[in-house]
């Protein structure tokens, strides 16, 4: 009797959880595939192929015949490869110039632009205007700028400078610098904009204060606006190295990394001798020091913040 | 005495120093409009830092013959697809993760996040043998996969903390009233998130449309290029020919512009939350 109770109450306590429980499992079953469809599509083409770097870095490969796994002979060939060393000392003049300029330009920029003032917005836009351009249009643009019959050459033979006319794109000496000036062109108007929205949370009352203190602008800049722009600077800077290092289209647009590799970056030199040439497992090494510089950097900015912090 | 001089005197400095400024800024657009105005004769004959002598929108109609009609659309048939597969799945996920109890929900976001600032070049080659495998290599499909897949983890990151933000009263209503999953997704969530569509909707637009390095690395078709490898390609058909260059950068720019104006609003505010990664 007793247990005819009991299968009767759990047979009818499972009745009213099955109806509850087979919407909750609908639901459940909605709820797994919002997450892990759009979670499963982004790891198996990030993150799947990463690791797959990781381990063509460690062979040697055409692309046709099977790899061959050969430890860490192609990290080893770096040493000796006179390109791979022109190449870093590329990109690391690029994270430092391109970088440090990008950084310098843009929060001038934003301090002269943060107050309201008749004719500001009208500046924003216009430099932000390149910033919604492709690298490709900027590179397009610039390249009729440093043409032999271009503008650059024009003015510096207006000027009586025609000695110093040159083929500015062509010319080992200059192939670097005169790309700098058109990513610069397309990156500060961005950066800009980073600091302006920085700006806006320093409270202007604390200027007020210190101004009646008698605090010059040089000093209220340095004690009252940096130390306010902390947070938003990490950001910047870590934006700033991202696209330092993974500059690709400015160079192949314009030089391709020519002339004689003067201007070639990691990012060129590897696309050039893994995907369009034959050295995949070359090409993947390559790839893999450029992620561990991107980490690098970013981890040593994060730590020295970490410590000033601690010492503020 | 001074101070009232200083301050006459400041505005109009500030104004000479910006205004010559941003006219140095411009001077390169309107360098290329000019350019693209020109005859190939007076370029040839009197190079390209002088002044024109006539104007003409002959280069344009060249432009648009030598192929960039075709390469516009294939960008457009690209970055559509693209910007709405993008927010599609990037709302879904962002909703389950910011809604709901998932277990594992900060490492799976995290995860994500992570996945998108993998550098390209580190996903080149791989990406490049998968589309093989699956027989998308130099189709416009396999382009679309490519560049949804890695970029989903910052729009997720980005749609999160936008839908967190959503007071839970309103979803416990309709939950109460009857609504499934699906529908306070639908018919809630995702109506209150559309500034935050708007704003990735028009960056993932510019992104995708700007893009070269993955166009380069999966197409080899020409025919099937979009714009922005197809105007570099034109350099080498164009050769010196720069009125034409030019034309066909200026038709390139046209449509981010548009984007741009249309959503400026929505574009700055996605740049901030965007730098909030």
């Amino acid at each position: 009797m007793a247990a005819s109770a009991k299968t009767f109450s759990r047979g009818s306590r499972a009745g009213v959880l099955s109806g509850g429980a087979r919407r909750g499992a609908r639901e459940g079953a909605v709820l797994l595939a919002f997450v892990l469809v759009p979670f499963a599509v982004e790891m198996f083409w990030t993150f799947w192929p990463a690791l797959n770097s990781v381990y063509i870095s460690l062979t040697r490969w055409d692309g046709i015949s099977p790899p061959v796994f050969v430890g860490a002979d192609n990290y080893l060939r770096m040493w000796s490869d006179e390109t791979f060393r022109t190449a870093l000392r590329n990109t690391v003049m690029w994270l430092v110039l391109f970088g440090g300029l990008s950084v310098l330009g843009g929060l001038a920029l934003a301090l002269l632009l943060d107050r309201p003032r008749r004719g500001v917005g009208v500046y924003r836009a216009v430099f932000f205007l390149p910033v919604v351009f492709s690298m490709v249009v900027s590179a397009l643009v610039w390249r009729m700028i440093y043409q032999p019959d271009g503008l650059v050459n024009g003015l510096l033979t207006a000027v009586g400078l025609e000695d110093q006319t040159r083929i500015w794109l062509g010319d080992s000496g200059t192939a670097l610098y005169a790309l700098i000036l058109p990513a610069l062109w397309r990156q500060v108007g961005y950066i800009m904009v980073l600091f302006l929205a920085g700006l806006k949370t320093v409270d202007p009352l604390l200027h007020e204060a210190a101004k009646t203190d008698g605090a010059t602008a040089l000093e209220r800049f340095r004690y009252i606006t940096l130390p306010q722009l902390r947070p938003i600077s990490t950001v910047v800077l870590a934006v700033t190295v991202i696209d330092a290092l993974r500059s690709f289209d400015i160079v192949w647009a314009l030089t391709k990394g020519g002339p004689y590799h003067s201007s070639e970056l990691l990012s060129t030199y590897q696309f050039s001798t893994g995907v369009l040439g034959s050295q995949l497992g070359y090409g993947s090494a390559l790839a893999v020091v450029i992620f561990l510089l991107t980490v690098a950097t970013i981890v040593v900015y994060l730590v020295r913040s970490l410590r000033e912090e601690e010492t503020a | 005495m001074t101070p009232t001089k200083a301050a006459r005197l400041r505005p109009w400095l500030f104004h000479t120093a910006m205004g010559t400024l941003a006219a140095l800024w411009l001077l390169p657009l309107a360098l290329v409009l000019v350019t693209s105005l020109r005859t190939f004769d007076d370029l040839a004959a009197r190079g390209l830092a002088s002044l024109p002598t006539g104007l003409t929108f002959d280069s344009y109609r060249q432009a648009l013959g030598a192929g960039e009609w075709r390469a516009i659309g294939n960008s457009l048939l690209i970055t559509v697809p693209v910007v709405v597969a993008t927010l599609v799945l990037a709302s879904m996920a962002a909703y389950a993760l910011a809604r709901h109890r998932i277990p594992f929900r900060r490492t799976l976001l995290l995860l994500m996040l992570a996945g998108n600032l993998l550098p390209a070049q580190l996903l080149l080659i791989p990406v490049l043998k998968l589309t093989e495998r699956f027989g998308v290599f130099d189709s416009r499909i396999g382009v679309i996969v490519v560049l949804t897949a890695v970029g989903l983890g910052f729009y997720t990151f980005v749609l999160h903390g936008f839908m967190r933000g959503i007071p839970h009263e309103i979803t416990q209503a309709a939950k109460i009233d009857g609504a499934t999953t699906f529908g306070v997704y639908l018919r809630i969530v995702l109506p209150l998130t559309k500034p935050a569509l708007a704003a990735l909707g028009s960056l993932a637009f510019t992104w995708t449309f700007n893009d070269l390095l993955w166009a380069i690395t999966l197409l080899r078709d020409e025919t099937k290029l979009p714009v922005t490898p197809a105007i570099l390609g034109m350099q080498g058909q164009y050769f010196s020919s720069w009125n034409v260059i030019a034309a066909a950068t200026v038709l390139a720019a046209i449509p981010t512009v548009i984007v741009f104006l249309r959503f400026q609003r929505y574009f700055i505010s996605g740049l901030l939350i965007g730098s909030a990664k």
